[in-house]
């Protein structure tokens, strides 16, 4: 007995040191979100009279967040891109792989091992970024909304977590519906959709976050900036190492003579991350749920 | 009910199933295989203004634009950068995660640990945009955070990325940063399935915190480590080149640049689409032995492969 209140004591210094530590974690997760939020409110005036780096402005400056304000115009634009975006990709990508998951799951269909072959193989090997540019070209579909789309339509890793979801469910409830009379668009629409519910709104969180973040296609694919999402103007800004006259909008007038300030830099950001951290909260749990599905093997 | 049936019967029962497979399989067809085929212009000589029959109709110049690439000081550059910068992100990334896992598991607190948690996923949904904005402001001369603290010490503030010998630290812990958190949930899963009596047990056996970490957790886990760790060593050459191309300049290149920013800029910027399809091509034939040797190492060792 004379042992145990070590033990005890042990363990209360073990959770001291996990607590801190963990604090310590997101303190260093933070900080790098709130240097930016700061220094999005410091005037240049300040910065000439403390010098650059200031943590904590003494009065904030809105300035920076009024020339995003007069410059609307653009970064309305470039939302409604990146709206399209999220939502009719993310609504094709689930017809898409939806339909093909389905097809994929049933159990001795003719000819499935070779389907499931030749989806395999695009996972192993792919044509690269210069012949799929090639390809987006031939179609027709440079400097169009649409090469943000098509090339993406099926992420095939989320493809086959949905085909074991369908896979899942008993084949006793699919039958007793062809029994009845249903055929099998009917036994997709009336049973296993409602029976993997969420499990399907997890992956079309997936597709609209990927969505919500792309950038990269619309910068080789799409030359108009009109048709350019937010990630894409917020690139074209942070990324500025002298005036942004090209950019031909009311944002751009006022960054035109010189490169934007790291005030204007801060706020920009600020102005992306945003809508995230407001939907964050509510969605997070359904991407936790997701990973774990998803890692479940095949 | 045995009797065979004729394949035109199945095809006919499965009827609607194959009109649902039919998109995709069409889709697989124009948007993978295409460019698949397309990959024949790496021992072509084609040209941009060639247009789309110059794929068909242009010069078979064998393995031309592989020797170039062999010969020039890129190829040997190239594969160090990739494959440093992949094996420190996993050497990093992958205990970290683990360690992230075991510390917020022996976590009391079930509001302080969901807190931590969902202050640590958070990273993961930011865009490479807007971690690399991040980064670059953190890292700026003038008004970054480091600066700063170099600065108050005395320092001399350094140009973080305009210096080849940071680019990997940024890249990694700017890595880590985003990803510790996201990356310890499946580990969490598999520490909340384990077994809580063998908890109990050790403890009543005097069995101190660490050793039942040491004892319980880490081997109850095992087998989802070794699984993760297949998936990041088989990748190891795939390094994305969306984070580098935000954060490098030429005057880091000589760390910076990867097999991927090469064809990008070689390829698309440069209009060699041959020379950038053929250092790609060369770039997915190593990644793919990777993935496969992995895999079949990891069977031979007798752990679960990824398939």
């Amino acid at each position: 007995m004379k042992r145990k209140p070590f033990y005890i004591s042990g363990e209360k210094i073990f959770q001291v040191v996990d607590v801190v530590l963990m604090s310590m974690l997101a303190l260093i997760i933070i900080i790098p979100f709130f240097t930016v939020v700061m220094t999005s409110f410091v005037s240049e005036a300040e910065i000439a009279r403390r010098g650059s780096f200031i943590m904590i402005p003494e009065s904030f400056d809105f300035s920076a967040y009024w020339v995003l304000w007069n410059g609307r115009k653009a970064i309305i634009h470039a939302y409604s891109n990146t709206l399209f975006r999220v939502f009719v990709g993310t609504a094709l990508q689930m017809a898409m792989t939806i339909c093909f998951a389905y097809g994929l799951s049933r159990k001795g269909l003719k000819g499935r091992g070779i389907i499931t072959t030749y989806v395999f193989i695009t996972m192993l090997f792919g044509g690269g970024l210069i012949p799929n540019f090639m390809l987006v070209k031939s179609l027709g579909l440079l400097d169009s909304r649409w090469s943000m789309i098509f090339p993406g339509l099926i992420s095939t890793w989320n493809m086959l977590v949905m085909r074991n979801f369908f896979m899942a469910i008993p084949d006793s409830l699919k039958e007793a519906a062809i029994i009845d009379g249903a055929n099998d668009v009917q036994v997709l629409t009336r049973v296993v959709l409602p029976l993997s519910k969420a499990s399907i709104a997890t992956i079309g969180l997936f597709y609209a976050v990927g969505h919500w973040n792309a950038w990269f296609d619309a910068m080789i694919y799409i030359n108009d900036k009109n048709k350019l999402p937010m990630q894409n103007l917020l690139r074209n800004i942070i990324t500025a190492t002298m005036g942004l006259d090209d950019m031909g909008s009311g944002l751009m007038n006022n960054l035109a003579s010189k490169p934007p300030t790291q005030a204007m830099r801060s706020a920009v950001i600020i102005v992306t991350v945003l809508p995230i951290l407001f939907v964050y909260p509510f969605i997070q749990k359904y991407f936790v749920k997701g990973v774990m599905v998803g890692s479940v093997k095949g | 009910m045995n009797h065979k049936r004729s394949l035109w019967y199945y095809i006919k029962r499965d009827r609607f199933m194959y009109l649902l497979l039919l998109p995709g399989v069409l889709w697989y067809f124009i948007f993978h295989y295409v460019p698949m085929y397309g990959v024949i212009i790496a021992f072509k000589d084609y040209k941009p203004f060639f247009g789309i029959e110059g794929i068909f109709t242009s010069k078979w110049v064998g393995l031309q634009w592989f020797r170039k690439f062999f010969k020039s000081v890129y190829c040997a550059r190239l594969l160090k950068n990739t494959f440093l910068l992949s094996f420190y992100s996993l050497a990093v990334n992958f205990p970290s995660a683990i360690l992230l896992a075991l510390f917020l598991n022996e976590l009391k607190g079930k509001l302080f640990k969901k807190t931590v948690q969902t202050i640590s996923y958070l990273p993961h949904f930011l865009s490479a945009v807007i971690v690399c904005g991040i980064v670059r402001e953190m890292v700026s001369t003038d008004s970054g955070l480091f600066n700063a603290l170099i600065k108050l010490f005395g320092g001399k503030p350094i140009p973080f990325l305009s210096r080849p010998e940071w680019f990997r630290t940024i890249y990694i812990s700017s890595g880590l940063w985003q990803g510790i958190g996201w990356s310890s949930i499946i580990y969490l899963a598999a520490m909340s399935g384990l077994d809580q009596e063998l908890y109990d047990a050790a403890r009543i056996d005097g069995a101190g915190v660490l050793k039942r970490m040491r004892h319980i957790t880490i081997p109850g886990i095992r087998q989802v480590i070794s699984i993760q760790l297949i998936l990041a060593v088989g990748g190891i050459l795939s390094v994305g080149a969306e984070k580098i191309l935000l954060l490098y300049n030429p005057q880091i290149y000589s760390t910076a640049d990867v097999i991927s920013t090469y064809v990008y800029r070689e390829g698309l910027g440069n209009q060699n689409y041959s020379f950038g399809t053929a250092v790609g091509l060369f770039g997915s034939l190593v990644h793919m032995v990777l993935i496969l040797g992995t895999n079949f190492i990891a069977k031979k060792m007798g752990e679960e492969g990824i398939w």
